[in-house]
């Protein structure tokens, strides 16, 4: 079986993300930039299914700029095979939106015919959370997101999924989508030996207009703003306490 | 980036990196350096214990076989890359010293090495089977004025006998192998004083308690360093490198690979001290105001930095030179010295910056102040680089 693993080029998760001065969205120019960690872990995920035999092949997919071939070489660094950059914006500032990258994934599912496409469960920039839903409508498969626990059973996939009240396991069919959550592995990192044979490895480079689809996004950003600067809070003596300041003070209850 | 060419013949064209080079190296070192917090090294500073475990961690993902060439089962990386290696573990706050050397004493063995010893050792130093990171050549009566030193080998039919002390042969208790500089033809019969010394490879595990003994040497760090006596100490002819009497000229050649990978830690030890003040100066409010806001306190911190980035591109030209193949012992020198001189400056920046809390350990400024003095000392003393400068690049008379 092939997996296919997208992977997000994104400000790298222990930068301070600041605002730009004109509202337009945050700063990344000269900001460290790494692999979005939860793609990280379907990296991982594919790799174990890999060293277990039921994968043979990884394929890491980046859409985005240029640079994502950075990302790409991580994954493949990790363990992964090969790779394909499509190539598609030139400005890191320039987000693809989720349903012109599931466009892109779903053309190249059907060239590469994987039987798993394992993708982060969002992306920690814009934590749209979108991207693997869209992926498996259009190409109508089944979809299993939140994994916290992933089995391949002939043909079909448990996954043990992180919802509100706690853990759900479903079964689906496959080829299926698969979208994975924090719990389900922890990563490894890539040895020097490893970062030296991935250079090596293929990487195809392709534009948005080879699968025809066009990028050129739908929503506006109107204004990013910091959240607010979080107050000091107070500590109340008892039980007593905090529903009087509940209900007199704060009006919540 | 990271466009360092291959070592080449004298008129290879050369190129150095500007921006931030390997950036993949980088960004797999911090991630090993995560592991191994700033509690860790108080904690092995405490016991006077060796980093066992990062040592480990680095060994295990390759990084301490990067120059080492394919063939004896390294990788045949460039110096460069070695040197962001170690600039990446200071700034991330570890310090490398405990197994650095076993990145470049094999350089010795490697350039002079008969291909019997080097097959014999190499592929064991890059698996990290074989520890090769003692180098015996400082001593107590002699000290930077190395060409004096008093330890003997005397030749006595299949092997050699060896007699004398060495003082700060650091990670003698962590090796199994030791690089030795000893006199084997004495001073008053050689025409030339650097003549008549020899390198050996010198196996500690069968040495030792016949005629090598190791002490700890207690210091101002956490460095693992020893005194070395050896008494009678029978070595195999096979154990001497290269040429008998050469031996000065092939540990002169391993300085500068030296030399430039210290300068490098100093980088990344002024990028942490100035990373750390940076956040703390912006943090820390007294009299109503961030201490960030004084000049006083700025300025310490900016000097540190701007001194800081003309030393790292010295090291990236001393790099750069090496890696083609063309002479580097100036760009080597100065590079260490102004790196050290940088990360020093950083470091009394930070400690000031941190006021009473630069004491408090929990904060790792003063170990890592400590860690930094180092460098102005060993592996060579920054008068005797500049009497390097002074004499033999400017032209000057020789002071000794
Ligand atoms: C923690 C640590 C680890 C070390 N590890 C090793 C190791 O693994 N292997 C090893 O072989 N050595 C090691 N050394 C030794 C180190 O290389 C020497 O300490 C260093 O070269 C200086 O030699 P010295 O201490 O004998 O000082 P000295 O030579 O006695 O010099 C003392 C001072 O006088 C100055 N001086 C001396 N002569 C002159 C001159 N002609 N002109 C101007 N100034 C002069 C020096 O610059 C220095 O400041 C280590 C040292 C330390 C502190």
């Amino acid at each position: 079986m092939k997996v296919l693993v997208p992977v997000k080029r994104v400000i790298d998760y222990n930068v301070k993300v600041r605002v730009k001065a004109d509202s337009s969205g945050v700063d990344l120019a000269n900001v460290k930039m790494s692999m979005n960690p939860f793609d990280e872990i379907a990296v991982e995920q594919a790799i174990r299914l890999k060293e277990a035999g039921q994968a043979d092949e990884i394929v890491i997919v980046s859409i985005g700029v240029e640079k994502a071939q950075e990302t790409i070489r991580t994954a493949l660094a990790m363990g992964a095979d090969r790779g394909i950059l499509v190539k598609a914006v030139d400005n890191v500032e320039t987000d693809v939106e989720p349903l012109a990258v599931a466009k892109i994934l779903a053309k190249i599912v059907e060239e590469e015919g994987p039987g798993l496409v394992l993708c982060g469960k969002q992306a920690i920039d814009n934590d749209m959370n979108a991207t693997g839903q869209m992926l498996a409508a259009l190409l109508g498969w089944a979809q299993g997101t939140f994994a916290s626990k992933l089995a391949i059973e002939g043909d079909h996939a448990s996954v043990t999924r992180e919802v509100d009240g706690g853990l759900q396991t479903i079964k689906v069919k496959m080829p299926a989508v698969v979208t994975v959550d924090l719990r389900l592995n922890e990563p490894r990192y890539a040895s020097l030996p490893n970062i030296m044979k991935a250079k090596k490895k293929p990487l195809d480079v392709k534009t948005p207009e080879d699968y025809g689809v066009d990028v050129s996004p739908r929503l506006t950003v109107v204004s990013v703003k910091e959240p607010p600067a979080r107050k000091a809070g107070v500590k109340v003596a008892d039980v007593a306490e905090l529903v009087d300041k509940l209900k007199n003070e704060a009006g919540v209850i | 980036m990271g466009n360092v060419s291959e070592p080449n013949g004298a008129d290879a064209p050369i190129s150095m990196p500007l921006g931030t080079d390997h950036a993949e190296i980088r960004e797999a070192v911090q991630r090993v350096c995560r592991d191994f917090p700033g509690e860790y090294w108080r904690g092995l500073e405490e016991r006077e214990e060796y980093p066992t475990d990062f040592v480990a961690a680095l060994t295990e993902n390759g990084f301490l076989s990067a120059l080492i060439p394919e063939e004896y089962g390294g990788l045949g990386l460039p110096l460069r890359a070695a040197a962001v290696i170690l600039e990446e573990i200071h700034a991330a706050g570890c310090n490398a010293a405990a197994c650095h050397a076993q990145m470049y004493i094999m350089g010795t063995l490697l350039r002079h090495g008969s291909e019997a010893q080097k097959n014999a050792y190499l592929p064991g130093i890059a698996s990290g089977e074989l520890r090769l990171q003692a180098f015996g050549v400082t001593e107590p009566t002699t000290g930077s004025d190395t060409t004096q030193l008093r330890t003997r080998a005397v030749r006595d039919g299949d092997g050699y006998v060896v007699n004398g002390q060495k003082v700060w042969t650091s990670r003698a208790f962590q090796s199994d192998l030791m690089l030795l500089l000893a006199r084997t033809t004495p001073l008053d019969q050689v025409t030339k004083r650097t003549e008549g010394l020899s390198t050996f490879l010198v196996d500690m595990r069968e040495a030792r308690g016949n005629g090598l003994e190791i002490r700890p040497l207690k210091a101002m760090i956490n460095h693992n360093t020893t005194e070395v006596y050896f008494d009678n100490l029978r070595i195999p002819a096979s154990a001497l490198i290269g040429e008998e009497g050469k031996g000065f000229r092939y540990v002169l050649d391993g300085m500068n690979a030296e030399r430039l990978l210290i300068a490098s830690e100093c980088i990344g030890d002024a990028r942490w001290f100035t990373e750390t003040s940076t956040r703390y100066a912006n943090e820390r409010t007294v009299f109503g105001r961030p201490i960030g806001q004084n000049q006083g306190v700025q300025f310490p911190i900016a000097r540190a930095y701007a001194e800081t980035r003309a030393a790292d591109l010295l090291v990236r030209q001393g790099c750069a030179l090496f890696d083609a193949g063309q002479p580097c012992g100036e760009a080597a020198n100065m590079a260490k010295m102004l790196a050290s001189e940088a990360s020093w400056h950083a470091a009394e920046a930070c400690l000031q910056t941190h006021g009473g809390f630069g004491f408090a350990r929990e904060y790792d400024v003063e170990r890592k102040w400590r860690e930094a003095r180092l460098y102005q000392v060993a592996p060579i003393s920054t008068n005797l680089v500049l009497a390097h400068i002074a004499q033999h690049v400017l032209g000057m008379p020789r002071s000794y």
